[in-house]
């Protein structure tokens, strides 16, 4: 069976609320209208090459990659180019998209788009690295990194270990859960292709020990394989984070600063490996993903297959509609989510649920002062102080809150969640983070 | 019993004697020269300490100017804002250099998103903190570029010049505001400008720095500018830029004629602190709601402390029609300027 | 229009709050405080009366007149120091006494200091302090304890096992000619000694002691450390030279020490914040007690103790700090 791996240092437990993981991947009808922003991942936005009035079709490249830290964007729909304007994202700000009037569904005829799995790897590693380039994969567990530049090691790197990120340990989302169930085949294969692209001859995938049939099923798929190991991991917030996740793998601590490169293991989303499962062997392009709609007054908790550039309202319709008494639309999970102001907001690469979070559920609670409780530091996973920094940022000490390590911080939130005090500690780190992250890049 | 007394005494007294005199020769050879002269200058100095002049510290700034005047013989760009003329005059004189009179300067608020402007679309809760609500969202009023009425300027301020008004959730700089910078820099969306203070306190600006085409930028904010550009066509001095659909206007050109602020169709621009105009035959416009700090053209909405002025008080020369609308202008005009 | 919220992340919180752990540490009293009137009577009940009222107005009016703000009596932290301060009073104690000494713990060591959370010094154990030295008689004529069903006698004034112990060995006479004073370990551990109200029954403590530690108000590192040590470096003295220091099992059953190790010292606010930190600080209680006990002036240390390791803690949070993740 395998023993209960786990990270040392702090976590928290908080309610798992999985309310859709039984609800099996529904396809989305694609919508009237596509407003797929330029920039979708970590890094420059994309260059648009296509104009007002373009016909496109399903996978026809939209948008270039301008930079090395950038992909391309390709056409999640067809129909004509309405126009390409800034649009709302998230956050509420206006952002560069192209806006399609959708027509059909029409895909471009370079893509596989018959089901068979395809399980032979031809291609070698320069040319899957670049295929996943080409196909514009970033990482789907939120980051959005583009893959392409995680697979390739700075010189004097090298990976020694691949690790496939199945923990979702945030409560609420299951889109990666489903997958497993329902695409485990591909995403083994779409590890493979990434161990070859890495030249690493082993990988883990990890799991958290509340999906147990997903755990299975992941291990009757690889019975006969030794170089790829599924590993149970303990229920744990945040077990999914980067650096706990390596910890409690291969038990390597990711130096302070640095990236996980430098203990060689390279981590995946599984939705990651799906896609690039279905980039190398499908010539698909990443144009639609797995995203959980869900909340405690949601009438039908869903994972729903959707269209890149689908407006979120469409995905809550299908889920039976908005609930009245909303009060918080999250995009994403309820620890590192981002509250999302409008309902035209589009679907995008990162986009892994939806969060509808009833009225009594939304507000925070009252401040009150700091009892010295230490709870925040004893939960941090990055040894930290979180009062401390806090405290600092808010007195505008940058100073010290650089020496007691406040760009450590991966924000995970599980000190404000266990506070006694209510004291929005991760709101005044993500403060301090700003300001000492400009700090530093005036000190360069 | 009287020897020990004697003998404390010369004891202490004949240490206290040789500890001086140590200390005397000590001081001297370890002794830093400093020119007299930057004394002279910090005691000109406000005091402050508020950083404005880009020192840290009034005494640092004196050493920069003594410095300056040794080796360059001049002050070029040392200025310290909060002491002004006055004081530029008087460090020029002890440095035995000419100092040019400079324009006065005060910080102004390019935005009127006030919560009836732009109401508010979303709940925001969280840190009270400009910047950290900045990088997180738009802003409750949905204008990306808007005020957030967070406060960071406020915070800011060392001379207790600005101060948040909660009825409208903007700020309001008064008199004692001494152009320092500390506001501009606070402040994560650049609202904040400093610009020339005008004679008798009068000056004109655009209250708004979005840059998104009309409709959009309409529909967050009643009083957006929209990039129209009619106030460009209607100035003779060029002083006026249409870049990104705003509009800007170059204090350094703007004669404060005022046929911007009369074309401004969503009364963006703002004169302050001008005489009533001459009553004109009423144009249909739209009706905008009154904003805080300045003058709009249509009469001000809930001016419930301003009392009324009697006609005679009006300017020579101008025909002393008592209309409403005109006499609550002025009065709003002088009341906003002392806040 | 639903207006929809923003806010940063985490969207959800525990449900952990300040009034939670004040009241948990309120009901771990509980046994302490039924013991004690069991003792000492009506007497018992006035202390704790006197107490809990005074410090709570004293806080009302601060927060209301002196510094104009939020009234924060609820929180159940101005309840938790009347408590203790009550425990840490002989119950025969004047009533005005009591009421200066909530003066002193609420207005002097909290609301001073800024308030929750800003306080350095534990503000029962300053009142406490404050009380002994200014009223130093009121403050040592202590009740000996009779069970309330032996019936309302009047009562008797005795001196705390400590306070026999000091004497004795300063009048030179060795332990074992003490031992017949000094109560066994029953009377101990079930309360039948002289002392404040909280020093009398140590299964009490132990009792409340555990349900803190099963709700996690308090972690075991400081009440272990600090006894340990007591029993260590005690043990140390008792195994050289039994006839002149008291075993190691009588310094942990009187006096102050059990009240002391749970409550007094593991107090949120002025404990440090590390684990290692707070094992560091319950030696140096441990420490500073016994050797107050065995060569100091006064019979009891624990008060002394806490307070003056009460100051090193903001030292002890720059040296103790939990060990980074990825420390190069």
């Amino acid at each position: 069976m395998g023993i209960l791996r786990t990270f040392a240092l702090g976590g928290i437990h908080p309610a798992e609320n999985k309310l859709s993981s039984n609800a099996p991947i529904e396809t989305i009808a694609v919508p009237k209208q596509a407003i797929v922003p330029l920039g979708q991942n970590l890094g420059a936005p994309s260059k648009p090459i296509v104009k007002k009035g373009d016909m496109v079709k399903v996978g026809q490249l939209l948008a270039e990659a301008s930079g090395f830290i950038s992909t391309p964007i390709h056409s999640p729909v067809s129909g004509k180019v309405f126009k390409i304007d800034n649009a709302i994202d998230g956050s509420g700000y206006k952002r560069p998209a192209i806006i399609i009037n959708v027509e059909g569904d029409d895909w471009d005829e370079s893509i596989d788009t018959s089901t068979n799995i395809v399980s032979e790897i031809t291609l070698d590693s320069k040319e899957i690295i670049e295929k996943i380039k080409n196909a514009g994969v970033v990482g789907m567990g939120g980051a959005t990194f583009p893959t392409y530049v995680k697979l390739m090691p700075p010189p004097g790197k090298v990976a020694e270990f691949l690790i496939i990120n199945g923990v979702e340990c945030e409560p609420y989302l299951t889109a990666d859960h489903r997958l497993m169930l329902e695409k485990g085949q591909e995403i083994i294969i779409g590890t493979r292709i990434l161990m070859k692209a890495l030249n690493v001859n082993k990988a883990f995938i990890g799991i958290e020990n509340n999906k147990p049939d997903a755990i299975n099923h992941m291990r009757e798929l690889v019975k006969s394989q030794n170089d790829i190991e599924i590993q149970t991991l303990k229920v744990q917030y945040p077990q999914g984070g980067e650096k706990q996740l390596i910890k409690a793998s291969v038990n390597r601590e990711v130096p302070s600063g640095k990236l996980p490169i430098e203990v060689g293991c390279v981590v995946q989303n599984v939705g990651t490996a799906f896609a690039v499962y279905e980039a190398v062997q499908k010539n698909k392009p990443l144009i639609e993903r797995v995203v959980t709609v869900t909340g405690k007054a949601v009438k039908k908790p869903s994972n729903l297959l959707a269209r890149i550039g689908t407006p979120i309202g469409e995905l809550i319709e299908f889920a039976e509609g908005l609930p009245d008494n909303t009060g918080k639309m999250i995009g994403g999970g309820p620890m590192m989510g981002k509250a999302i102001t409008s309902l035209e907001v589009p679907i995008v690469k990162g986009s892994s649920g939806i969060l509808l979070m009833k009225k009594d559920e939304s507000s925070r609670r009252t401040e009150s002062p700091c009892i010295r409780c230490s709870k925040c530091t004893y939960v941090c996973p990055m040894g930290l102080e979180p009062y401390l920094l806090s405290a600092a940022s808010k007195l505008s000490n940058f100073e010290m809150a650089e020496n007691e390590s406040i760009m450590d911080c991966i924000e995970c939130g599980s000190c404000q969640y266990g506070c006694p005090a209510g004291i929005p500690l991760l709101d005044y780190l993500r403060l301090g983070k700003l300001k000492v992250g400009q700090i530093l890049r005036n000190r360069k | 019993m009287d020897n020990i007394i004697i003998i404390a005494i010369s004891a202490l007294g004949g240490l206290g004697l040789v500890a001086a005199i140590i200390l005397y020769f000590i001081a001297n050879k370890f002794k830093v020269f400093e020119d007299p002269k930057i004394d002279l200058v910090e005691d000109a100095l406000p005091s402050a300490n508020c950083g404005g002049c880009g020192f840290p510290g009034c005494r640092a700034y004196a050493e920069a100017t003594v410095k300056s005047a040794k080796e360059n013989g001049n002050l070029e760009g040392l200025n310290c804002p909060v002491g002004g003329n006055d004081v530029a005059q008087q460090v020029g004189s002890i440095l035995g250099l000419e100092v040019e009179a400079k324009e006065p300067l005060i910080a102004v608020i390019r935005c009127n998103g006030s919560s009836t402007n732009s109401p508010g679309k979303v709940n925001y809760e969280g840190a009270t903190s400009c910047a950290f609500a900045h990088a997180l969202y738009s802003g409750e009023g949905g204008c990306q570029y808007g005020c957030l009425g967070l406060g960071d300027c406020v915070d800011a301020c060392d001379f207790d010049a600005i101060h948040m008004n909660p009825e409208t959730g903007l700020p309001v700089v008064n008199d004692k505001c001494t152009a320092c910078g500390a506001c501009v820099i606070a402040c994560p969306r650049d609202i904040i400008e400093l610009r020339k203070r005008g004679p008798k306190e009068k000056r004109i600006f655009v209250s708004c720095i979005n840059k998104e085409k009309g409709a959009p930028a309409k529909k967050n904010c009643a009083v957006a500018c929209i990039g129209c550009g009619k106030c460009d066509k209607v100035c003779n001095f060029d002083a006026i830029t249409i870049t990104s659909f705003l509009a800007y206007i170059d204090f350094s050109k703007c004669t404060l004629c005022r046929k911007c602020v009369e074309v401004c169709p969503t009364n963006a621009i703002h004169e302050i602190n001008f005489k009533p105009r001459k009553p004109r035959p009423e144009k249909p416009k739209i009706e905008a709601p009154a904003s805080d700090k300045s003058v709009a053209r249509k009469p001000a909405v809930d001016s419930p402390s301003i009392p009324e002025k009697p006609a005679e008080k009006k300017v020579i020369g101008q025909e002393a029609k008592p209309t409403e609308k005109v006499v609550e202008e002025k009065t709003v005009d002088n009341k906003d300027n002392k806040e | 229009m639903n207006k929809f919220t923003v806010s940063g992340s985490p969207h959800i919180h525990g449900d952990e709050s300040t009034k939670k752990i004040m009241y948990g540490v309120v009901i771990a009293m509980v046994p302490t405080m039924l013991f004690s009137i069991y003792f000492f009577g009506v007497d018992a009940i006035r202390v704790f009366l006197i107490a809990i009222v005074a410090s709570l107005f004293f806080e009302w009016v601060i927060q209301k007149y002196l510094i104009k703000g939020a009234l924060t009596i609820n929180d159940g932290s101005a309840l938790v120091t009347a408590i203790l301060l009550a425990l840490n009073l002989p119950s025969n104690l004047p009533s005005w006494i009591i009421i200066i000494g909530a003066l002193v713990a609420i207005g002097m060591a909290k609301m001073s200091f800024g308030g929750l959370g800003k306080n350095v010094f534990n503000p029962a154990l300053v009142a406490r302090v404050f009380l002994l030295v200014s009223f130093p008689v009121q403050m040592t004529s202590w009740p000996k304890p009779t069970p309330i069903t032996d019936g309302l006698a009047d009562v008797i004034t005795g001196a705390t096992p400590l306070g026999i112990l000091k004497e004795g060995l300063g009048a030179g006479k060795t332990v074992s000619e003490l031992t017949p004073e000094l109560p066994t370990y029953t009377q101990g551990l079930m309360g039948e000694m002289g002392g404040s109200m909280g020093e009398v029954s140590a299964l009490a403590l132990i009792l409340g002691g555990i349900y803190m530690l099963w709700k996690k108000i308090i972690t075991w590192h400081i009440p272990v450390s600090m006894l340990l040590t007591v029993a260590i470096f005690s043990g140390i003295f008792w195994g050289v030279d039994p006839e002149h220091y008291a075993d190691p099992v009588f310094h942990m059953l009187t006096g102050g020490m059990l009240l002391g190790a749970i409550f007094m010292a593991t107090d949120m606010v002025t404990s440090p914040m590390t684990k290692g930190g707070q094992l560091v600080f319950g030696f140096g209680v441990g420490m500073l007690t016994i050797l107050i006990r065995m060569w100091g002036a006064y019979p009891e240390g624990v008060s002394f103790a806490i307070l003056l390791m009460n100051s090193t803690v903001p030292l002890i949070n720059k040296g103790f700090k939990p060990s980074r993740f990825g420390k190069i």
